[in-house]
């Protein structure tokens, strides 16, 4: 297998609060292929848009640290590289588009100055091109009259139409990975659907990678070829899509899945984990599902779990569900 | 656009009329009896009547109210007792000598007052900003006028860099202009500066805060052009809000500077026409500062619809 485009290892993100330095992420271990999509759940606070974030080293800078690990891209570790190495990837090779679009295009600049920014900037493009090549990607996005709405403020666009424009920022400079932080969580149900699937045209169309954060199980099962789940801060299980849908083996995923609605068939009654998610400092023993587990044993509050694969690409983090394999 | 600016005309037309009334019952309400005062305190009484009558004190108060913004409409803002002269005429001569001023100063202020928010609002919570803020906060502390007369002791009485007092027109010799004025707009600035600072400095904390940040960023961008396009841009906004009330303090302490600098400008007739109770002078005077304080405000209005397109009044 070629060398996957990129490599997170042992990621550990703290960030400096009242009562000193809490672990946000830690022990991050996944690779993103070439043209792969990996699909990324867990709940609120779960640490995914932080293990985003470190990708592009784009926390809060002063309040953020990396004690232990590496991203690695192109031969270079993100999480040390100089910051004018990483101006050069952030926007070219690696873009991301965020949750909220309403604040995340700048109120005071019109969508042909946000788009054309990242043109200018890594392609060296002159005003006048960069106009044209940013009607052209408003019309990639689908947006309808693209050479009037390029020069309209974000406030004139609805939701739907500045996550396009968020969109064809990312896309301007052919990303070779996408990172999408649950980009249509705030968007009603309708236009998630089309935001969905432009992403996924668009993913055929560009042959990019694309990480897609979302708590929708729905949703990660139709788009992604492979699932990362993670909880309080680290990754419980990774497996293909097919695999972890059909036989899901953290206790946890299984909790997940249970709280999705069925697609088809009936009023089910929706199961909710007990419980809830630990905050990053606080101190549990063991597994940090275990306290919310209904299958937790003996050895699961004493020990912490690695993540360890059972068969294949399948990789879990609970000691019960590995110990009959020992892993592999 | 234009429709804007005819709304806030419309707008501001009883702030006018207000600031017109507010002008003339200062006359009304202030101590002592003007009449006395301009026919000195030897006068016979039928001399201070003769003074009342002619100044119209001695008609019904409405009346005279009528009177008041009769003439203001036509223009005519009164004459001066001291000098023999139209409150007009006698402005026009002293005014570009403070426009001057009050023109250096904020030519000064704005960049450096920017700049220096901006500087702390990055590097908030670090040395840099404590050091920034502390000096803002002496900046707006210090009474004007004894910074400023230490600065006439240091840098024109000891080091001899700067005339001490005295103006000289522009017309008549640009370089000398700018040496008589820099050190009275240099300390006309302190309190400016800080000012601006920490209004800067506040805004762009809320702005670079914001999602866009993260978002210029995430493009690329550096951070250069990341605080100064998208962080300033924004900041602008607010900043811009904050113009209208430099505008106006720079105004205000001209006043200050002006004494103490020995420069002929509007503040230091006023001080004069005050000293010498003249009051058709102050009051003149007091109006027509009305008057621009109530321009200045217009025109923030409308620098801040240009700054910010989510304003429109359309
Ligand atoms: N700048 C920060 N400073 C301190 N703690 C932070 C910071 N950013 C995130 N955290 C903490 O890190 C944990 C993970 O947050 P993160 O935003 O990654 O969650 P998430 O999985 O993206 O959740 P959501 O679905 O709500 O977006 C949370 O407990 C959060 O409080
Ligand atoms: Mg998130």
């Amino acid at each position: 297998m070629a060398a996957p485009l990129v490599s997170l290892d042992d990621v550990t993100v703290q960030f400096r609060t009242d009562r000193g330095w809490t672990t946000a992420v830690d022990g991050i271990s996944f690779d993103i292929a070439e043209r792969d999509c990996v699909g990324v759940v867990g709940e609120s606070g779960s640490g995914k848009s932080v293990t985003a974030l470190s990708l592009l080293r784009l926390h809060a800078r002063g309040t953020s640290r990396f004690p232990r690990g590496q991203v690695r891209f192109g031969g270079q570790d993100l999480l040390t590289a100089p910051e004018r190495d990483l101006r050069r990837i952030r926007g070219r090779d690696i873009a991301m588009v965020f949750q909220d679009p309403m604040s995340s295009l700048n109120p005071v600049l019109t969508v042909c100055d946000q788009i054309s920014e990242t043109l200018r900037l890594h392609q060296g493009l002159d005003r006048a091109t960069a106009r044209r090549r940013a009607i052209e990607l408003l019309d990639l996005v689908r947006i309808p009259d693209a050479a009037r709405r390029v020069d309209d403020y974000p406030h004139r666009l609805s939701g739907g139409m500045r996550q396009r424009v968020m969109i064809a920022i990312a896309i301007a400079c052919r990303p070779r990975l996408l990172i999408a932080d649950e980009p249509t969580t705030a968007l009603d149900v309708t236009i998630q659907a089309q935001i969905l699937e432009l992403l996924r045209e668009l993913r055929t169309e560009l042959g990019m990678a694309v990480m897609l954060i979302s708590h929708d199980l729905g949703v990660i099962a139709e788009f992604a070829d492979r699932v990362i789940v993670m909880y309080a801060g680290r990754v419980v299980e990774d497996a293909p899509v097919d695999a972890l849908f059909r036989s899901p083996r953290h206790p946890y995923t299984e909790g997940l899945m249970a709280s999705m609605p069925a697609l088809e068939g009936g009023i089910t009654r929706l199961y909710a984990i007990p419980g809830r998610i630990p905050d990053p400092d606080e101190a549990i023993a063991g597994c940090r599902f275990g306290p919310r587990c209904r299958h937790a044993e003996a050895i699961c509050r004493v020990a912490v779990p690695e993540l360890l694969a059972i068969e294949g690409r399948h990789r879990v983090r609970c000691a019960p569900r590995t110990r009959a394999t020992g892993g592999l | 656009m234009l429709r804007l600016i005819t709304i806030k005309l419309l707008q501001a037309a009883p702030v006018i009329l207000v600031v017109s009334i507010l002008a003339f019952l200062l006359m009304s309400l202030l101590p002592g009896d003007p009449a006395v005062v301009i026919a000195g305190d030897q006068a016979s009484p039928e001399a201070i009547a003769a003074v009342r009558h002619s100044l119209g004190l001695d008609r019904p108060f409405l009346e005279r109210l009528g009177i008041w913004l009769l003439r203001l409409a036509q223009g005519e803002f009164g004459s001066s007792l001291m000098l023999n002269q139209s409150v007009l005429s006698a402005m026009g001569e002293r005014l570009p000598v403070t426009l001057s001023l009050a023109g250096l100063s904020l030519a000064i202020t704005l960049p450096v007052g920017i700049l220096i928010g901006s500087i702390a609002a990055y590097y908030r919570q670090t040395w840099v900003d404590s050091l920034v803020m502390t000096v803002a906060l002496v900046g707006v502390s210090i009474p004007g006028f004894w910074i400023a007369i230490l600065a006439v002791i240091l840098f024109s009485v000891v080091l001899g860099w700067f005339p001490s007092s005295g103006y000289v027109p522009f017309a008549q010799d640009p370089v000398l202009w700018l040496r008589s004025l820099v050190l009275p707009a240099s300390m006309l600035s302190l309190f400016q500066i800080g000012f601006l600072a920490r209004m800067t400095r506040s805004a762009m904390l809320d702005v670079l805060s914001q999602d866009f940040i993260r978002t210029a960023r995430s493009k690329g961008l550096s951070e250069w052009v990341t605080v100064g396009k998208h962080g300033f841009r924004n900041a602008l906004v607010l900043v811009i809000t904050a113009m209208g009330i430099l505008v106006s303090t720079a105004l205000g302490g001209s006043v200050v500077i002006e004494q103490v600098f020995a420069l002929p400008g509007v503040g230091r007739l006023v001080v004069q026409g005050i000293m010498a109770r003249d009051y058709p002078l102050v009051q003149g005077v007091m109006l027509i500062y009305g008057f621009a304080f109530v321009a200045i405000n217009l025109a923030v209005d409308v620098l801040y619809t240009l700054a910010d397109p989510r304003v429109r009044y359309d």
